[in-house]
């Protein structure tokens, strides 16, 4: 090692505040959050839970909590099923236009939130109006769908690129047909790259708020709800905790997707460009 | 087992296995049947709606009916060139992109270079996942602490008084300090992945042949971390051309995101907005390929 001891203990010490400098905010909302007072000033004089019985009785953050969670559970199953499918094909075809596949999956996420948001309020608008299906629910879903898509392919092609094809072949020698050779073989292989691409669209998807924006309409996801609350004073403590909430359900799945895989999808931002978008 | 049914013709398999046996044959059929989904998707409807959108840029808003008008001219380019507070806004951008790229980069280099050659493994890791964890979490929760933080009686205000100081308040410094904040693990993580790809014998032969630590840092570490800085500041860049949320909770001041936003829904100017998002994307394209003629790509 080249490093003198000096250098090495200023380098440790630089860690540290960095890694400071990325928490301190987080936990400063997290302290807020048994704030006794309802005044947003530092420092804190005293601690409460009421809070948290508030917020649980707040019906718009309820309504906002059960919107999030079917918008990211609906997100990460449209996401896991189209990002493995273009992850099987560009890992296992030769075909033209394959280097365009990634390239494609990136882009959602690689561009500015406000524009995809844009456009994809635009073609809601024209396309799926007209057939009597408004901005709600559904169109935040696709939307969604969209950006997520590259964390699920990101980490099945990942895995896939791992896992050797003579174990499929074999499976298919001992007599065993396609479907038998995914069910058996191939899907038990893959199950914890699946597992943590479905967490970490979750998390991109309970954390979005840009995309939501214009996908939304009238309906109110946590983001949003944490968004209108913020200019009403009287609201901010109740926002504190739910600030917590989204933090922690957010923050678990992508500390469970890190340690179900090794390899680098999770750490390599949408591999190419990112948002996590935004 | 009878006579009579081994003579028989065997049955046919199962539809399952037919179709498994049909579908093995046809290699093409089976791409085409996995890339429908989620190439129809992104094609047909996510490249189609900015394609849409690319298309409204030319279009105009009748200031009187306020309707769109299908005609293609170039009104709304005009109007962003000629108007003052328009190029502003657009020099404002890029100048806090910029800023915020420079701030991430400096910061991101100790704790990146700790992780990549002097951390233990098991270190390396947990910070690893530290660092990872907000990076893909609770992008708005952040903001809004940091306007906690920022108001008048928060805690920076508070931390800075015995020192006789104030802080920077909401304005354009609390926007670069939270865009900096915001986007610095997307800026650690390229710069810890470049610097673990240097081999320890380059650094070893450089002191070897006399350099101290300072001059193998500047003629050694830094040049091969370089695409790495490139390829971090990509996100950082990008992130904060399109932002809105963040100016708009921590100033007064506009950015392109905001002029975007607030077009598209309080002016309802669609092509007005469309035109202006254009400007990001523009730089963006422009510094993609830069940054591609200097290696970043090799470092993603």
């Amino acid at each position: 090692m080249v490093e003198s001891p000096l250098t090495r203990i200023a380098l440790r010490v630089a860690t540290a505040l960095t890694l400071a400098f990325i928490y301190l905010p987080l936990l400063v909302i997290a302290l807020y959050a048994f704030n006794d007072s309802r005044t947003q000033a530092w420092p804190i004089h005293g601690l409460t839970l009421r809070w948290f019985s508030k917020a649980l009785d707040n019906q718009g953050a309820r309504d906002a909590l059960l919107t999030s969670l079917k918008a990211g559970l609906g997100a990460t199953l449209l996401a896991l099923l189209l990002g493995s499918l273009a992850a099987f094909a560009v890992q296992r075809y030769r075909f033209f236009g394959r280097e365009t596949v990634s390239f494609l999956v990136i882009l959602p996420i690689a561009l500015p939130g406000i524009v995809t948001g844009m456009a994809l309020n635009a073609t809601f608008r024209t396309v799926f109006e007209p057939f009597g299906l408004g901005l709600g629910l559904f169109t935040v879903i696709v939307g969604h769908a969209t950006f997520c898509i590259v964390v699920v392919y990101n980490n099945v092609v990942a895995r896939l690129r791992r896992l050797s094809r003579s174990i499929e072949e074999a499976s298919m020698d001992l007599g065993a047909d396609t479907w038998q050779t995914f069910r058996y073989v191939t899907l038990p292989s893959i199950r914890t790259a699946l597992f943590a691409g479905a967490l970490l669209a979750f998390a991109l998807s309970f954390d979005e708020i840009i995309v939501t924006t214009f996908t939304a309409g009238a309906q109110q996801t946590l983001p949003i709800w944490i968004f209108t609350n913020l200019s009403r004073p009287n609201q901010l403590p109740i926002v504190n905790v739910v600030a917590v909430l989204v933090v922690l359900l957010s923050a678990i799945p992508v500390y469970v997707a890190q340690r179900l895989t090794t390899e680098a999808a999770v750490a390599a931002p949408g591999a190419a460009a990112a948002g996590a978008r935004q | 087992m009878s006579a009579n049914e081994v003579t028989a013709t065997p049955p046919r398999p199962p539809l399952g296995r037919r179709l498994a046996t049909f579908l093995y044959r046809r290699p093409r059929l089976q791409v085409g049947l996995l890339l429908a989904g989620p190439m129809g998707w992104l094609v047909i409807a996510y490249l189609g709606s900015l394609a849409v959108l690319f298309l409204a840029a030319f279009w105009r808003l009748d200031p009187f009916t306020a309707q769109v008008v299908h005609q293609l001219s170039f009104d709304n380019f005009r109007t962003l060139w000629e108007s003052h507070v328009y190029r502003r806004i657009a020099t404002r951008t890029v100048g806090i992109a910029a800023a915020v790229t420079i701030t991430d980069a400096i910061l991101a280099f100790p704790i990146a270079y700790y992780m990549a050659r002097i951390a233990t493994p098991r270190v390396r890791g947990l910070l690893l996942v530290a660092i990872l964890m907000p990076l893909w979490s609770s992008y708005l929760v952040k903001v809004y602490a940091w306007r906690t933080m920022l108001q008048e009686g928060g805690l920076v205000n508070w931390a800075l008084s015995p020192l006789g100081l104030k802080g920077p308040g909401f304005g354009v410094v609390a926007t670069w300090l939270v865009f900096s904040y915001l986007w610095l693990p997307f800026m650690i993580l390229p710069v810890y992945a470049g610097l673990e790809r240097i081999p320890s014998s380059l650094i070893e032969a450089s002191s070897d042949l006399g350099a101290k630590a300072g001059r193998t840092f500047r003629g050694v570490v830094l040049p091969l971390a370089f695409p790495a800085v490139v390829a971090g500041s990509i996100f950082t860049f990008s992130l904060t051309l399109g932002d809105y949320i963040t100016p708009q909770l921590v100033s007064n001041t506009q950015f392109i995101g905001n002029v975007v936003y607030d077009n598209v829904g309080v002016a309802n100017n669609l092509p007005f907005a469309a035109a202006f998002a254009l400007v990001p994307v523009a730089v963006m394209i422009g510094y993609l390929l830069g940054a591609r003629r200097l290696g970043a790509f090799d470092s993603l």
